[in-house]
Formats: C-alpha cells, sequence, structure tokens
C-alpha cells in the first residue's frame, strides 16, 4: 500500500500538466481534453482520501464528477462543431471577439 | 507489488498526459495519449480500492468521451497545426509558469496523512456504492439525470445544420 500523500502528488502533477494545457495550448479540442485531464486528476484525489478515511462518500462525488465532465465535453464538442462551421478553425485566437 | 504498480501506472498516466499536451503535431495521437492516461488511472482507483469507479473509469473515459473527441477530430479534419506560427508566445511562457507554480504551491502543501483506516469488506465494490448513491444521494443521483438530458438537447441544438 503507498502513502496516501503520493496519490495526492499524482493528483497535483495531473492537474498542473492540465492546467498548462488549458492555459498554453491554442486548439479548442486540446483545451477541451486538457480540462478532462483537470477532472480526472481532482477524481483521484477524491478517491485517495476516501481510501485514507474509509469514506464511501468520495466515490459518489467522483460518480457525480464523471457525470458533469460527460455533460461538460458533449456541450463543449457542440460548440466547436459550430464554431468550426462559422469560422472554418479551431483556433481560439479567431475566437476572440468578446475580448478587448 | 502494489506499491511498484502503483508507481508504473502513475508514470504512464503522468507520460500519457504529457504526450497529450505537448503534442503539436497531431490532434489524434494526442487523443491516444489521453487514452492512455485515462486507462492508467483506472488501474490507479483500483490499487486505491474503487474498483467500481476504476472499471467505470475505463468504461466512460476510454470508452465513450474520448471516442467522441475523436469523432469530432476526424469530423472537422483537422491535420497538422495549420495555425501559422504562434502570435502569443508570451502567454504560452506564462501559462506554463503559472502551472508550473501552482503545482510547487499544491506539493507544499501536501500534509504527513496518518495510515489508512482499515477497510470494511466490500469497500468500494458494486454494492456498497451503490447503497450510499441509492440512499444518501438519491437527490444528486436524479438530478444527474436531468442535467443529461439538458447537455444531450443542448448538444444537438448546437450542433445541428441550420435548416431554413
Amino acid at each position: 500500500m503507498v502513502p496516501i500523500s503520493h496519490a495526492i502528488a499524482l493528483s497535483a502533477l495531473l492537474f498542473c500538466i492540465g492546467a498548462a494545457g488549458a492555459l498554453a495550448r491554442r486548439n479548442l479540442i486540446v483545451i477541451l481534453m486538457s480540462i478532462e485531464l483537470m477532472l480526472n486528476a481532482v477524481n483521484l484525489a477524491l478517491v485517495a482520501f476516501s481510501r485514507q478515511w474509509g469514506d464511501i462518500a468520495g466515490h459518489v462525488f467522483v460518480l457525480m464528477v464523471i457525470v458533469v465532465a460527460a455533460a461538460e465535453v458533449t456541450v463543449g464538442l457542440g460548440i466547436v462543431i459550430s464554431l468550426f462551421r462559422n469560422r472554418e478553425s479551431v483556433n481560439v485566437e479567431d475566437a476572440s471577439l468578446l475580448r478587448w | 507489488m502494489s506499491a511498484l504498480l502503483f508507481y508504473v501506472f502513475g508514470a504512464l498516466a503522468v507520460g500519457g498526459a504529457l504526450g497529450m499536451v505537448l503534442n503539436v503535431r497531431n490532434t489524434v495521437a494526442g487523443a491516444m495519449s489521453l487514452v492512455l492516461a485515462m486507462v492508467s488511472l483506472g488501474g490507479v482507483y483500483v490499487l486505491l480500492d474503487a474498483y467500481l469507479i476504476g472499471v467505470l473509469q475505463i468504461l466512460v473515459y476510454a470508452g465513450a468521451i474520448v471516442v467522441l473527441f475523436l469523432f469530432v477530430v476526424m469530423l472537422l479534419n483537422l491535420r497538422g497545426e495549420q495555425f501559422g506560427p504562434e502570435r502569443l508566445a508570451v502567454g504560452k511562457v506564462l501559462g506554463v509558469a503559472v502551472a508550473v507554480l501552482l503545482l510547487l504551491q499544491l506539493l507544499w502543501l501536501i500534509p504527513t496523512f496518518a495510515p489508512p483506516a482499515e477497510l470494511r469488506p466490500g469497500f468500494g465494490g458494486y454494492r456498497d456504492v451503490g447503497m450510499a448513491l441509492f440512499t444518501d444521494w438519491v437527490l444528486a443521483f436524479e438530478s444527474t439525470s436531468l442535467l443529461l438530458l439538458a447537455a444531450m438537447i443542448g448538444a444537438v441544438v448546437l450542433a445541428k445544420r441550420k435548416v431554413d
């Protein structure tokens, strides 16, 4: 059995890789995948804490997060498709109308 | 043995995640790296006694969500990076710097834990999770069905071709 802090450290590492991808990449699909990665890192932290305290509630939270992630990715990819139809591009630089 | 497996799965997950983020040439290969990361995370969940979550992770993420990503990438027929030269190299460096700073902060915050609690038999199996889900969290469970319905309608409305 590994120490729980190692699982938490792995979770932090994955979260920051996902954050770097979401901040630094310009491809909208890659940004969505990075957000999925960040949600997964949080799931790992929840599972690790659940194992630490022997409480099943963390697993239920993880199920909810998975459902929200699925809903989010469905709508996000719908937006990507509709953006591609209008702009012929999935680069976020081409969708900056609301930015100064 | 289980400790060794944890580190192997953890390294594979980090490798897959890095492969997804760093791959600027090919989005399909990036999505396949994400599959590697998701499946390895499923292994980590099983090692942390979350058996049902591990199975669902592989079913939902590797089986459904990444397939959806691949489907969209192939539907849009994106090749290479037709993005041209990077206009905002400063933003890229800044983003990575923020992420590294966040990582150092998070690692610094991790406390030393007491040894993990003794688990009751059957912890993390489908029966255990199902009992919690359908007694204590039944309202949350029902509201996820509304969320999924809303997402389904939203996706159909957003992605449908305008007919007029």
